[in-house]
């Protein structure tokens, strides 16, 4: 008994040294501990907002329970279809044309001999960047009714009429996602570029002996190599397909009222809630059913990517 | 057979990739030209390339004195510094702890860290934090602390990092020698780790030069405090107010003269990015590598 009594104390002992020994680790963890416990801990009890009708007098925790009556609303009005069908169009979007396009510029990359290759990847990496502010800026120079590029010299010399571009809504999908693409693709094609650098390179002389063509190697070798990592950074961007890009949605449409319907997403509802409209509740409502959902859709596309490949999974 | 097969993709592909290239730097092209055209030419006959009458009276504007950009140029340079510098600082130290061997309690820390990647309160809740909790409405903290100064991302890249290309030995023989862990982080594993500690302090002093969001949320009153790109966006916003508005404000067009013109405008969005194109060859590099170390996880 006495025996097992000594251990016991041992162990303790054990412990604390073990611990003093790892205590100056406990104190280098701390800022970090204590910015994440800040920024992204203590405002988890405010998810309670979307429960509650927000009174400023009564503080988060005084305010008047209301139950699922936020959610209702919510959904009652045409805007939450409207959000949610926005955000995921886009990203599908997104996803489709980001895909086919970095693929395409990595692979013509990998293939270049000549002095321009460092030249172009320099170039299409810039706009990525840049922030949304000024790429607003620069969209206006094109797009402004008045005195943008578009209108004023590429339309005049087709002969066509001005286009009122920030009040007509048809031509703004495009826009989105040739704004996203023109900033992105550079960045996208950098991990499929160096996939591709990394792939083995007797294949392709093996290849070329066996009078395989250029389109041959590219599409019987470097695509089938890269459709792990097409399949892996597809579901990593399937994961996040609720959450969109602040800045692109408000700033390139220039917060444009007409343009709502179809530049509206689940980030920008949130953010015109609680600033723009003061409508607090409602926008803590979208706000939990996008942290939901997002949760539920991250953690369901890390299992899948655990799945084929445990290295690239994100926990 | 086989090179002019060759030659015919060198060709294609050199076409494909001018384009593109084009498609990237023309737009800026474009602002910078439009900052250096007279004020009445751009009005008149809209943006060009190849403007009627040049001018660089835009520029002598900005850089007069009593003027807010060379303030909020002001403000974005020590905020860029400052939230590099803090944010390095934490990212590194709390990887470091990560990436530990042995460390008891290793596995909730691993987790504390997982989980602000997955879920988030979202901006209502995080708002109302930063701004009942901690008042940081309206002072310097709304630019430097929310979102920005430590990330789950950053965290687990750099304690990959950390974890795998120093050999245990020579952290062990230091602590032989009787080395403190913090002279251990400081000494050895930091001078080890620069390629990872160059990329996340760049990823973060771009975050921090191109944010506009903390300052268009939390500063309402205090525009002694914006940034560069807080001026620049305020702008737009007091253009669409004006336009939105234009029957109902009487004396619109007299408003419309205290908004810098078109040129100044460009201006000033030019002075925004240059500090990005400046270092931008110095830093690509680096840029590139930190994304390929990121790999799947960016």
């Amino acid at each position: 008994m006495s025996a097992a009594k000594s251990t016991a104390v041992t162990g303790k002992k054990k412990r604390w040294v073990k611990f003093k020994r790892f205590l100056p680790v406990y104190l280098m963890a701390l800022p970090g501990v204590v910015y994440l416990f800040i920024n992204n801990y203590m405002p988890l009890p405010g998810l309670v907002l979307a429960f509650k009708n927000y009174s400023a007098r009564k503080g988060i925790f005084g305010s008047d329970w209301v139950g699922l009556e936020n959610f209702k609303y919510l959904f009652s009005t045409s805007d939450a279809f409207i959000i949610t069908r926005n955000t995921i169009c886009y990203n599908v979007a997104f996803i489709v044309v980001n895909l086919v396009c970095a693929v395409a510029v990595a692979i013509i990359l990998s293939e270049m001999t000549g002095k321009g290759k460092k030249f172009y990847q320099s170039a299409i990496l810039l706009p990525y960047l840049i922030s949304y502010v000024i790429i607003s800026y620069l969209v206006f120079a094109f797009l402004s009714t008045e005195n943008g590029f578009i209108n004023n010299t590429i339309l005049k010399a087709l002969g066509i009429e001005s286009i009122s571009w920030y009040t007509e809504k048809k031509y703004w999908p495009f826009i989105l996602v040739f704004v996203n693409t023109w900033r992105c693709v550079g960045y996208n094609c950098i991990i499929y570029l160096s996939t591709i650098l990394g792939l083995h390179r007797p294949y392709y002389e093996a290849a070329a002996i066996d009078g395989a063509t250029k389109w041959q190697q590219i599409t019987k070798i470097t695509i089938p190599m890269l459709r792990p990592t097409m399949i892996m950074l597809t579901l990593m961007a399937v994961g996040r397909i609720f959450y969109s890009d602040f800045g692109l949605f408000y700033q390139v449409p220039r917060n444009s009222g007409t343009l709502l319907s179809v530049t509206n997403t689940i980030d920008t509802y949130v953010y015109r809630g609680l600033l723009e409209l003061g409508d607090i509740s409602m926008s803590a409502a979208a706000g939990v059913y996008q942290s939901l959902v997002g949760f539920v859709l991250v953690l369901g596309a890390n299992t899948l990517v655990r799945k084929i490949d445990k290295d690239s999974a994100l926990f | 057979m086989r090179t002019s097969e060759e030659k015919r993709f060198q060709l294609i592909g050199n076409i494909v990739m001018i384009i593109l290239s084009a498609t990237a730097l023309l737009p800026m092209l474009l602002l910078v030209i439009s900052s250096f055209t007279d004020n009445d030419t751009l009005v008149q006959n809209g943006y060009s390339f190849f403007p009627a009458k040049l001018s660089i009276a835009a520029y002598t504007y900005i850089f007069s004195s009593g003027n807010s950009v060379i303030q909020a140029y002001g403000v974005s340079i020590v905020l860029t510094v400052v939230g590099t510098t803090c944010s390095l600082v934490i990212t590194t130290l709390l990887a470091y702890a990560l990436a530990k061997k042995g460390l008891p309690g290793k596995g909730f820390l691993n987790f504390y860290v997982v989980f602000t990647m997955l879920f988030n309160g979202g901006l209502v809740p995080t708002y109302i934090n930063y701004t009942n909790t901690f008042n940081i409405k309206n002072t310097f903290w709304a630019l430097l602390v929310p979102s920005l100064l430590a990330n789950g991302f950053n965290i687990m890249l750099m304690k990959s990092y950390f974890v795998s290309p120093i050999p245990d030995e020579i952290e062990e023989a230091a602590f032989i020698d009787g080395a403190s862990e913090f002279t251990v982080f400081s000494k050895i594993v930091i001078p080890l780790s620069k390629p990872i500690v160059a990329t996340i302090g760049l990823f973060a002093g771009i975050a921090y030069w191109n944010d506009w969001q903390n300052g268009y949320i939390y500063l309402t009153t205090r525009t002694d405090l914006y940034s560069i790109q807080n001026l620049l966006n305020r702008m737009i916003q007091n253009i669409q107010f004006l336009t939105q508005n234009s029957t109902s404000v009487g004396n619109s067009s007299v408003a419309l003269s205290t908004i810098p013109s078109v040129s100044v405008r460009m201006a000033m969005a030019v002075v925004g990015v240059i500090p990005i194109v400046v270092v931008y060859p110095f830093i690509q590099n680096n840029f590139v590598k930190g994304i390929t170390l990121g790999g799947v996880k960016g």
